[in-house]
């Protein structure tokens, strides 16, 4: 049913080859899980709803394959929760590709709380896709703590593009040691009365250390949004850039709030911050081509969130 | 040559600005009909007009396009009527790859496209499709390269009439090629073109031009010898002030064998 669910969200059918490493869980039942060679999974049931997986990633193994994680609540109820823990061993490298499906949800509550730990020289990319169904009836919270050694580099990306979002609470935060990298990418849709908030921060502790923040919303109807975004510099060489864009319209509403810090002369950090309805030269350009209005911003609006 | 377009007494305000006013002329099937004035003159807004854009919308006249008035329609349904306008300064669209794009012309007509079509259009505009197609229409592309884009686009819809406004604008010398290759592309397929210029360079792919002043036509007829008098008298004309202007129109005005 599971399996059935994510493919029906558009994921990969990938649980049958034993070449990719998998996890699966529908609330806080385990319907799958699979590892692969220098790759440690370790799921523990807790109280009722609450999960807890450890992810390790042996100092030095390359994981060929990226591995898949499929979490969800299939009844039109419930609650998931998740303690993550994911440790990324010393010039390891690692893709997680996630995906939170809950098609037929009313009352369902996620709640994601991860610490992220890359050791020196290690590389951890992440993507997460999450499909909502039509109800609008999730709330997400999602929060993490990624702590970066010197040299390594951490990648994530949250998509939202299809269907509600609900109600979507999202907070990352990492601290960068010397010459580590972190980019940090959001990419939601909004419509009805879905809410959603993200904060990304990142504090660029080491020399060297670089860091990109950039969420992107589009929202539609009523739906609000809100991007608190806040990049730290405080060594000499830390770069880094923060970019908020939010296109709205109907009666949607959005705030941006792009924090730049910055703590030593000889760091530097940008932020660009937009907020407004779909560009009328781009619109008009499309429209010149055949598109109604109504096609011609969805060709933007989705052009904008694949960017 | 059946006339697909026909401008009678067209007239626009923008809030207390006249931008031009009584503009009659006609484009024919397969033929460039060139638009000539130096900046400022509503070349552009006469664009926009007769492409449908809300803001441009003309108070006065009526555009006929096949014996049809089309003042009253939008711009996607002039589009898909069979007019489009290859814009002077190509938008970026983040996030949507060139393939997408030139693909979108066709789709809205609801007709399918085929990777050769694609590739055979960039080739005409001097674009590797290997390098392009699948590239995305931001900053990573040069407003030259987004303009040959435009171009392309252009041709794989294979419109009835198209406004190409100021085609030669930001392209280097080698696209400036292209340019002509797109014209002789379009008038094969028997495409009427409205070409929007401020060049008098641009007048040799012209078949019929009409040279508009503070929104007036002071000439239309040959494209020779309107682009003699034009860079006679207009390219350093330094007579900005509308009324002051208004006594050397009534002057100019005719001298021009009319072809159209």
């Amino acid at each position: 049913m599971m399996v059935k669910a994510y493919k029906e969200a558009g994921g990969e059918d990938v649980f049958s080859d034993s070449e990719v490493a998998h996890v699966v869980l529908e609330r806080d039942n385990v319907l799958g899980s699979h590892e692969v060679e220098g790759l440690e999974v370790n799921i523990k049931k807790r109280e009722k709803g609450r999960v807890q997986v450890e992810i390790d990633v042996k100092s030095g193994k390359v994981i060929k394959n990226p591995v898949h994680m499929c979490f969800g609540v299939l009844p039109e109820k419930g609650l998931q929760v998740i303690d993550m823990e994911v440790n990324v061993g010393q010039g390891a490298e690692i893709e997680v590709m996630a995906d939170c499906i809950f098609p037929n949800a009313s009352e369902v509550k996620h709640i994601m709380e991860a610490e992220i730990n890359l050791a020196e020289n290690s590389k951890y990319t992440y993507r997460e896709n999450h499909y909502h169904g039509e109800g609008g009836g999730v709330e997400v919270q999602a929060e993490a703590e990624i702590k970066a050694e010197p040299g390594s580099y951490f990648y994530s990306v949250f998509s939202l593009l299809k269907g509600r979002a609900g109600k979507i609470s999202f907070d990352y935060q990492a601290d960068l040691a010397e010459h580590s990298t972190l980019e940090m990418l959001a990419r939601i849709r909004g419509n009805s009365e879905d809410e959603i908030t993200i904060r990304e921060a990142g504090v660029l502790r080491g020399a060297g250390a670089r860091g990109i923040l950039d969420s992107k919303i589009a929202l539609q109807d009523k739906a609000s949004g809100e991007i608190l975004n806040e990049l730290t510099a405080c060594a000499p060489g830390a770069q880094g850039h923060v970019d908020c864009t939010e296109v709205i319209k109907d009666e949607a509403t959005a705030r941006a709030v792009p924090i730049v810090n910055v703590e030593h002369p000889e760091a530097k950090i940008t932020h660009e911050a937009a907020i407004g309805s779909v560009d009328d030269a781009k619109l008009q350009s499309l429209m010149s081509r055949g598109l109604n209005e109504e096609e011609a911003t969805e060709v933007i609006v989705q052009g904008m969130l694949k960017g | 040559m059946e006339n697909i377009l026909e401008i009678e007494n067209l007239g626009l305000n923008l809030g207390s600005k006249k931008v031009f006013t009584d503009v009659s002329f006609t484009i024919s099937s397969g033929e460039v009909t060139a638009v000539i004035g130096p900046n400022g003159c509503g070349k552009t807004s006469l664009a926009y007009s007769i492409m449908g854009l809300k803001e441009y919308l003309p108070e006065q006249g009526s555009i006929l396009y096949k014996n049809e008035n089309i003042n009253k329609y939008s711009i996607d349904e002039r589009a898909r009527k069979g007019i489009t306008l290859a814009w002077q300064e190509p938008p970026r669209l983040e996030g949507v790859s060139v393939r997408k794009f030139l693909a979108l012309g066709l789709e809205s007509q609801k007709k399918e496209v085929t990777e050769q079509q694609l590739e055979s259009v960039l080739k005409e505009v001097g674009m590797s499709p290997r390098i392009y197609l699948d590239r995305d229409i931001d900053d990573t592309l040069s407003g030259g390269e987004r303009k040959r884009i435009e171009l392309a686009s252009i041709l794989i819809m294979e419109p009835e009439l198209v406004i190409l406004d100021e085609p030669d604008s930001g392209v280097d010398i080698v696209a400036l090629n292209n340019i002509g290759t797109v014209i002789n592309k379009l008038k094969e397929k028997n495409t009427g073109i409205l070409m929007i210029t401020h060049s008098e360079e641009m007048l040799k792919y012209a078949d019929k031009a009409v040279l508009l002043c503070h929104g007036e036509i002071l000439k239309k007829g040959d494209p020779k010898e309107i682009s003699v008098f034009y860079q006679q008298e207009c390219r350093d004309c330094e007579v900005d002030d509308y009324d002051s202007h208004r006594e050397k129109r009534q002057k100019m005005k005719g001298g021009v064998k009319d072809i159209g």
